[in-house]
C-alpha cells in the first residue's frame, strides 16, 4: 500500500456505517440548502475517486493500448485474471503476504500485550512508543531501500548468519527464487509490528482488571486467561490490526516495487505492481483495469468478514 | 517473585527485542552511509574514518533542496483544502439536517477500502485529458479526493461528540449554521483538525505511486517519489544511496519526534476511531 494512509482508516467502515443514521439535531426539518456543506467534499471525491472507479470498470471490458481505438472484449480480461496461472499466482502472492503483514505482527503483538497485562509505565512507554512507531512514519520506499541492503549479499542478514556459523544458508535473499517472497513479507512484518503491538497494549490497558482478578481466583491457567479474558477483551483492537494490515498486504506496492519489482521471475509479483506494469509498461490498459477491479473486490471480500466478526455486540 | 511480575518482565523483554529488531536496519544503513564512497561495505562495521561529507554529497546529488520545496508545495496544496472540505462535510453530516446524510456518509466511507493502485490507471488518463500530467496538480488533486473518505469520517466523528445544546444555544443567540460553525464549532474542532493535519501531512509526504505515475521529473515529486528515482540512478553506489535514504527519511522522523505525542495519538486513533 502506498502508505498507512487509507489503511489506518478502514476499521471504521462497518461500525461507522452502522452509526450512519442521522441523530436528531436542532434546526428543524431537512433543508436542501444545507447540502452546501457537503458539496465541496463530495464534488472532489466524485470527480477524482468515483469517476475513475467507474472508468476502471469500463476500461476492464475493453482491449486498449492507451492511445489507439479500444475494442470491446466483454469479460475476456477477467477470464484471464481468474484462469491464467501467472495472474492467479500474483493474487496468491498477495494472500501469502497476509501471513507476514497480518498474522505475524498480530500474534507477536498479542503475546507482548498478554505478558504485560497492560501498558508499561513511565519512560519505558515513551521510549518504546517512539521506537516502535518509526517504521510507520518513514516512507515505505525508504523501508524498501533499507531492507534491500539488509538482505543483500554483503548485508547484515548474511553477516549475522555467518557470525553464528550458518554461512551455508547465506544468500542474496531477495534474488533467490525460494526466499524472495518470505523476505519481502518480513519487511511487512517489520513495518506493521509496532503499530499492532502498541494498539494491543493500549487496548489491554482498558480491560477491567477485576476480570483478571476473578479468573485468578477461579484458578484459571495463563492460557485460559488469555483465551477467555484477553482475546475477547481485545476483539475490537484485533479487528483493527487485522483489517489495517490485510489491506496493506493485499494492496502492497511501494516495498515490492523498490526491492524486487516482482522478481525473480514472478515470485514476488503482487496485484499493485502488476497493475502498474500492465498499464504503464505493457500498455494493456484493459487487462490492468480488470486486475484493479479484482483487487478492489479481493480487499472487500477479505475485510468484510473481519469487520462482522470483531465489531458486533460492542455495547 | 510473583508470577505477575515475572510475566511483566518477560513482556518488557519481548518489547526490547521488538525495539532492537526495529532499529537494526537503521543501524546498518547509518554505518554504511559513513563508509568511503565506492567501497563495498558489509552489514554493520563502524568505519575507521567516518565520512560525514557523504551526507553533503548525497544532499547535492539528490537535489534535496529543491525536493524539500517540491514536497512542501504538495503538502500545502493538499492539507489545508482537505481539512477545510472535511470539516465542512463532517459538520454538515453530524450537526445539520442535510438530506440523505446517512446515504452520503456511506458513499464516503465506502471509499476507505479502495486501494490507490485500483484508480491509478483511469486517474492517469483523466489527468492527461485535463492537461495536468507532469504538474504537481496531478498529485495534489487526486490526493485531496483520496483522503476525503478518511477526512469526512474523522471530522464527522468529532462533530458527533459536540453536544446538541451548543448549537441550540447558538441558534437562540440568532446565529445561523455558518455563525455557529465559525464561532463555536471550529474552535472546538482544533484538536481533531490538528491530528488530521498530522496524518495527512505524513501520508502526502510519503506518497509514492501517484508521484511516479503522474510526474516524470523527480524534482516535482514528493520526497518518497524522488527517492525511487534516486535509487534507480545510484542503486549501485550503496554508500551514497544509504546517505540519501537517511536524508530523505530525516524530515518525517524529525517531525515525528517533535510532535511525538500527537503523532502516536493520531496514528492509534486513526486506526481505532469508530
Amino acid at each position: 500500500m502506498t502508505s498507512s494512509a487509507v489503511v489506518a482508516s478502514v476499521p471504521s467502515l462497518v461500525d461507522g456505517a452502522g452509526a450512519a443514521a442521522p441523530r436528531r439535531r436542532p434546526g428543524g426539518r431537512r433543508r436542501w440548502g444545507q447540502l452546501v456543506w457537503v458539496a465541496p467534499a463530495l464534488a472532489v471525491y466524485a470527480f477524482f475517486v468515483l469517476r475513475p472507479l467507474i472508468t476502471s470498470v469500463q476500461y476492464s471490458l475493453y482491449e486498449w493500448n492507451g492511445i489507439g481505438v479500444a475494442t470491446f472484449v466483454g469479460g475476456d480480461n477477467y477470464a484471464k485474471v481468474l484462469t491464467d496461472p501467472d495472474q492467479l499466482g500474483i493474487i496468491g502472492n498477495a494472500i501469502v503476504l497476509v501471513l507476514f503483514f497480518t498474522v505475524i505482527p498480530v500474534a507477536l503483538g498479542l503475546l507482548a500485550a498478554a505478558l504485560m497485562h497492560g501498558l508499561p509505565r513511565g519512560s519505558f512507554t515513551t521510549v518504546s512508543r517512539s521506537v516502535l512507531f518509526i517504521p510507520q512514519v518513514i516512507p515505505l520506499v525508504a523501508a524498501g531501500i533499507v531492507w534491500d541492503w539488509v538482505y543483500s549479499t554483503n548485508g547484515i542478514a548474511n553477516q549475522m548468519l555467518s557470525a553464528v556459523g550458518l554461512d551455508g544458508i547465506a544468500r542474496p535473499w531477495l534474488a533467490d527464487f525460494d526466499t524472495a517472497l518470505p523476505a519481502v513479507g518480513l519487511i511487512g512484518s517489520w513495518v506493521q509490528l509496532g503499530l499492532c503491538t502498541l494498539l494491543l497494549l493500549t487496548g489491554i490497558a482498558k480491560i477491567d482488571p477485576s476480570l483478571y482478578e476473578a479468573a485468578r481466583l477461579d484458578g484459571a491457567s495463563g492460557l485460559q486467561v488469555f483465551r477467555h479474558v484477553t482475546v475477547p477483551g481485545l476483539r475490537r483492537e484485533i479487528g483493527v490490526c487485522v483489517t489495517v494490515t490485510m489491506i496493506a498486504a493485499l494492496a502492497s506496492f511501494d516495498i515490492v516495487y523498490i526491492t524486487t519489482q516482482g522478481g525473480p521471475g514472478n515470485q514476488t509479483m503482487v496485484p499493485g505492481v502488476e497493475i502498474y506494469r500492465l498499464a504503464f509498461s505493457e500498455r494493456e490498459v484493459g487487462q490492468a483495469s480488470a486486475m484493479a477491479v479484482v483487487l478492489m473486490v479481493l480487499v472487500l471480500v477479505a475485510i468484510l468478514p473481519v469487520q462482522r466478526l470483531t465489531q458486533r455486540s460492542d455495547q | 517473585m510473583n508470577p505477575n511480575t515475572r510475566s511483566t518482565l518477560a513482556g518488557r523483554g519481548l518489547l526490547v527485542v521488538f525495539m532492537v529488531a526495529t532499529l537494526i536496519p537503521f543501524v546498518t544503513i547509518f554505518s554504511t552511509a559513513l563508509q568511503p564512497q565506492g567501497s563495498i561495505p558489509t552489514g554493520v562495521s563502524w568505519p575507521s574514518d567516518p565520512q560525514w561529507h557523504n551526507f553533503v554529497d548525497a544532499f547535492q546529488v539528490a537535489n534535496l533542496g529543491p525536493l524539500l520545496g517540491s514536497s512542501l508545495l504538495i503538502v500545502l496544496g493538499v492539507v489545508p483544502i482537505s481539512l477545510l472540505f472535511a470539516a465542512f462535510a463532517g459538520y454538515g453530516l453530524a450537526q445539520l439536517k442535510v438530506p440523505f446524510a446517512g446515504a452520503l456518509f456511506l458513499v464516503f466511507v465506502a471509499g476507505l477500502t479502495i486501494p490507490f493502485e485500483s484508480l491509478i490507471t483511469p486517474l492517469y488518463y483523466q489527468m492527461q485529458e485535463l492537461g495536468l500530467l507532469n504538474t504537481r496538480w496531478a498529485i495534489i488533486l487526486p490526493l485531496i479526493a483520496l483522503f476525503m473518505p478518511f477526512g469526512v469520517f474523522w471530522m464527522r466523528a468529532h462533530f458527533q461528540t459536540v453536544p446538541v445544546e451548543l448549537s441550540e444555544a447558538a441558534a437562540l443567540d440568532g446565529a445561523g449554521p455558518w455563525g455557529a460553525f465559525r464561532r463555536i464549532h471550529l474552535p472546538l474542532a482544533v484538536p481533531a483538525l490538528s491530528s488530521l493535519a498530522i496524518l495527512l501531512f505524513l501520508w502526502t509526504w510519503n506518497q509514492f505511486i501517484l508521484a511516479i505515475v503522474m510526474v516524470d521529473d523527480p524534482l516535482k515529486r514528493t520526497m518518497a517519489g524522488a527517492l525511487g528515482a534516486f535509487q534507480g540512478r545510484y542503486g549501485t553506489d550503496i554508500v551514497l544511496l544509504s546517505a540519501g535514504a537517511l536524508l530523505i527519511m530525516a524530515p518525517t522522523i524529525a517531525v515525528f519526534l517533535l510532535f511525538q505525542r500527537q503523532f502516536s495519538q493520531a496514528l492509534l486513533q486513526g486506526a481505532v476511531k469508530g
